[in-house]
């Protein structure tokens, strides 16, 4: 008998008036001791599905069909029965571990808090527990762990504070909502693996909810394929990925960027270099603003990028990769020499840096946060020629009509608003910006990992073909080996601010030399939590 | 309008509550505005032996129509009636009342005669119109004064028109200066940072400091009562109000990615400032409005009631409370006073309370 069955779901959304409808009709069951996956990009339903299970979702949503845990009925079951089988019998684990967890609050705290709601378990026998807890999800030295705060751990400490608050009443059913995406690619190989171990030792269920086919070919028993709100496909895993039926799974399943970049020309021109680039932050203390010590967010960073070539540079979170970009836009103070075009620019004023900024522009990782929402797009796309001018008898209009068409966007939509277009055409807009100036660099700061795979394949093959036009040179910033290996030249790695490797892409992706670069290349592409490169 | 501000128009129009009461202050806040047509002590058009005349614009003479005075015509005085009437018969400096009795009946004859007209306001009174009171003022209401008369024998309905129109207009003025201030002193506050940021707030704790109402009182000792003085003085010390919402909200803006992307294009500050930054503030802003508007309104009255605000001349409501506390026993001044600012009040909290859910993206209307 399965644990969780859902029968001809239908949720749909209230505004303005309107009903929108996010899932239409979906079926699916899972059984017991079984991890089935939810598979699909933003805005498939796969979330909604999740959430109306128990009936987490706001008051404007109203659902219809057929939500049955171990026979009970939830739909239109009232508060009370839905408030006993929430968290205690299924239990969610979100994507984001920092806004997951009350900020204000100690881990003991948080964790007691539904132990006792659940359990009745108070004081010392509560206590207990938590620290159990903890260790079971591989916390070490649990004891003098509970009194921290969420921002005292790091990302994936956080995470798995979060799946122990999820067993802490002993779960028939986790629900998993894209667990691991905001984690780096080393520690989310190992909080894969612990959910793995707990599943099996524990003997739940599990309804995975990811966008990453890698992670469910790994984990699922079964998976589901959703798109706009229906499933397109279910099977089991090695059937879906060995035979995909529907086209829609194909194209998700072959959606890799692949392919190797353009060779350099020998006598290209070398359009950026930095020598031992130094961006220190100072920590200041008391009333005279003493110095007394440094954040080192980047340490002696030396490349050099030519015309028509891309600098890849990987690392996780906090390795100083943006910062690096920020300071070679001269966007933040940094030491050291930064020379664009040959001319040295960090000694430049403000006003001498103006002109400059033509021939350097950044391409930022959000497409939703990096378009200002009350302007129009041409506005947008057609800022940088207010600053630095129209070209001689050109109209502005024109101009952006000409960009948009080589970024792939149709010129009809340029009077639209940022919030009516996706993603992948947000960020298209931003490449847009770019371009119009003719940059001869351009910094791409994360441009594809906001995005679904399906579009930053699109993306990848849009900045390659810009590359090979204009021959621009690309420092391209990503956690995503696989997009980096794609279109890198030069790869350089970094970690906590220090250079760890660099060099030609073969070399590094084939013959990596640090310990570091290769558990990164076992967690990118193999997905196996590497020894000792601990959370 | 663009597609966001038209989202917006019909969330604050499925506000039924917001909405009407828009309609409805809109349409009292247009008539107080012309007050002067149907709450005045002139009339609105004088027909005299077959010329028009607007005494509510122009300035006339009494001497105009027939009298003996070079000073303004007192249209509410007998002769001046009777003279405008009878087309300046001069038999109407002795018998007035006679004579227009006789001029209704249709049985006065002279060689002079020639009948004339006045068209009178729906109230013809103004805010400042002393009036002969049968009995002793305040007077409670009736056929003539439908609000009664206060303390000084004007009529309260008059007195409360003006004084609506003069607290909003007055709130108008200093709310949008003191905002536009507040605005651009918390952006460049926020935007900039650093020492700039340090040293003006220390700056801004020792303004808040200063005991406004001891300066009140002593620039108006020194340079006289005046309505221009009192607005001045208040938008001195109102225009921090918003300064620390708006600092707040562009320390936070000056970090998002198209603020960086807009540097990177070198895009100047202020262009920054203004084009990106500012419409984020500008929901928090809007968000405080309700308050800063009757806070305003709230403080002209305090003022008033105190002594210290508007000259003794001006319509003033808070001076009408003033009124009611001192004459318990006339309430027709305490009801007035009370439900003027009870629906203006909150008519505009209302109002605001709308616009501010129009802006809100996450908001709703099912």
């Amino acid at each position: 008998m399965s644990v969780l069955s859902v029968e001809n779901l239908r949720v749909s959304f209230q505004q303005d008036g309107k009903s929108a409808l996010a899932v239409r009709g979906v079926s699916f069951a899972v059984g017991k001791g079984e991890t089935v996956a939810l598979v699909g990009e933003s805005g498939s339903g796969k979330s909604v599905t999740a959430l109306s299970t128990v009936n987490l979702l706001g008051r404007n949503a109203h659902i219809e069909g057929s939500v049955t845990y171990n026979g009970q009925q939830m739909v239109g079951a009232d508060e009370k029965a839905l408030r006993k089988v929430r968290g205690n019998d299924i239990s969610f684990i979100f994507q984001e571990p920092m806004t997951s967890l009350n900020p204000l609050h100690t881990l003991e705290k948080q964790l007691t808090e539904s132990i006792e709601l659940h359990q009745g378990l108070r004081g010392v026998a509560a206590r207990a527990r938590v620290v159990e807890l903890l260790e079971r999800v591989g916390i070490h030295d649990a004891e003098s762990r509970l009194s921290s705060y969420p921002h005292q751990l790091s990302g994936g400490q956080r995470q798995r504070v979060m799946i122990a608050m999820a067993l802490a009443n002993g779960p028939e059913l986790l629900i998993a909502d894209e667990p691991t995406t905001a984690l780096d690619v080393t520690i989310q190989a190992q909080v894969l693996e612990l959910l793995a171990e707990l599943k099996r030792d524990l003997g739940m269920s599990m309804l995975f909810i990811t966008h990453d086919l890698s992670i469910v070919r790994k984990f699922a028993d079964r998976v589901c394929v959703m798109k706009d709100g229906e499933i397109v496909e279910h099977g089991l895993t090695a059937d879906i990925f060995d035979a995909p039926r529907h086209p829609y799974t194909q194209t998700l399943l072959s959606a890799e960027s692949v392919g190797v970049p353009d060779p350099v020309p020998a006598d290209a021109p070398v359009v950026a270099t930095t020598d031992n680039l130094k961006i220190w932050f100072p920590i200041e203390r008391g009333l005279l603003r003493r110095t007394v010590g440094h954040v080192k967010a980047v340490n002696a960073a030396t490349l050099s990028v030519r015309a028509g070539e891309t600098v890849g540079i990987v690392g996780e979170s906090g390795s100083g990769k943006t910062t690096l970009a920020l300071a070679m836009m001269r966007l933040i103070k940094s030491e050291g020499r930064i020379a664009i075009l040959g001319r040295e620019i960090s000694k430049l004023q403000k006003r001498q840096l103006r002109a400059l900024r033509r021939d350097m522009q950044i391409v930022f990782q959000d497409p939703y946060g990096s378009l200002s929402p009350r302007m129009s797009v041409e506005q947008i796309i057609a800022e940088g020629l207010g600053v630095h001018g129209v070209e001689a008898g050109r109209n502005k209009r024109d101009m952006v009509a000409e960009i948009m068409t080589e970024v792939g966007l149709d010129p009809a939509t340029m009077d639209r608003y940022p919030h009516e277009f996706s993603g992948g055409q947000r960020q298209r807009i931003a490449i847009a910006r770019a371009m119009i100036l003719r940059p001869k660099l351009v910094i791409l700061d994360e441009p594809t990992s906001a995005l679904d795979m399906t579009v930053q394949v699109q993306i990848v093959e849009l900045l390659r073909g810009l590359q090979a036009k204009y021959g621009l040179a690309y420092i391209f910033i990503s956690h995503d080996l696989k997009v980096v290996r794609a279109l890198s030249h030069q790869v350089m790695v970094m970690k906590r601010g220090d250079v760890v490797e660099a060099g030609p892409r073969d070399q590094i992706f084939d013959d990596p030399q640090s310990e570091y670069t290769k558990a990164l290349m076992a967690a990118a592409f193999d997905l196996e939590a590497a020894a000792g490169a601990g959370v | 309008m663009s597609p966001l501000n038209k989202r917006r128009w019909r969330n604050f129009r499925n506000n039924r509550r917001a909405f009407y009461s828009l309609v409805i202050f809109t349409v009292l806040f247009v008539l107080s505005l012309f007050a002067e047509f149907f709450a005045n002590d002139k009339p609105i058009l004088v027909n005299y032996r077959g010329d028009y005349y607007t005494p509510v614009f122009n300035f006339y003479p009494e001497t105009q129509f027939g009298g003996d005075f070079k000073t303004e015509a007192i249209y509410r005085d007998d002769e001046v009636k009777c003279l405008i009437i009878s087309g300046g018969v001069i038999d109407c400096f002795d018998a007035p009342v006679e004579i227009m009795s006789e001029i209704e009946n249709g049985t006065f004859s002279d060689p002079d005669f020639e009948k004339g007209w006045m068209i009178w306001p729906v109230i013809p009174y103004s805010y400042d119109t002393p009036n002969t009171l049968d009995g002793p003022a305040p007077s409670a209401p009736d056929a003539n004064h439908w609000l009664g008369t206060d303390e000084g024998t004007r009529d309260v309905l008059a007195r409360t028109i003006y004084g609506f129109r003069l607290s909003i207009l007055f709130t108008i003025a200093v709310v949008s200066v003191a905002s536009a201030i507040g605005i651009i002193a918390g952006a460049v506050q926020g935007f900039f940072g650093g020492w700039l940021d340090l040293t003006f707030q220390r700056v801004l704790e020792i303004w808040g400091a200063a005991p406004s109402l001891y300066v009140i009182i002593i620039m108006f000792a020194i340079f006289g009562r005046s309505i221009g003085m009192l607005i001045f003085l208040v938008i001195l010390f109102g225009w921090p109000a918003l300064v620390g919402l708006v600092r707040a909200e562009f320390l936070r803006a000056r970090n998002f990615e198209y603020v960086r992307a807009a540097q990177a294009l070198g895009v100047s500050n202020w262009t920054i400032m203004f084009r990106h930054m500012l419409p984020n503030a500008m929901i928090a802003t809007l968000t405080m409005m309700p308050f800063i508007i009757t806070g305003t309104i709230g403080g002209l009255a305090t003022l008033d009631f105190l002594g210290y605000g508007l000259p003794a001349s001006a319509p003033s409501l808070g001076e009408m409370t003033l009124q009611a506390k001192r004459n318990l026993f006339a309430p027709w001044l305490a009801f007035t006073n009370f439900f003027t600012f009870a629906i203006m009040l909150s008519l505009l909290v209302f109002i605001f309370e709308g616009v501010r859910d129009a802006f809100d993206p996450r908001k709703t209307f099912a």
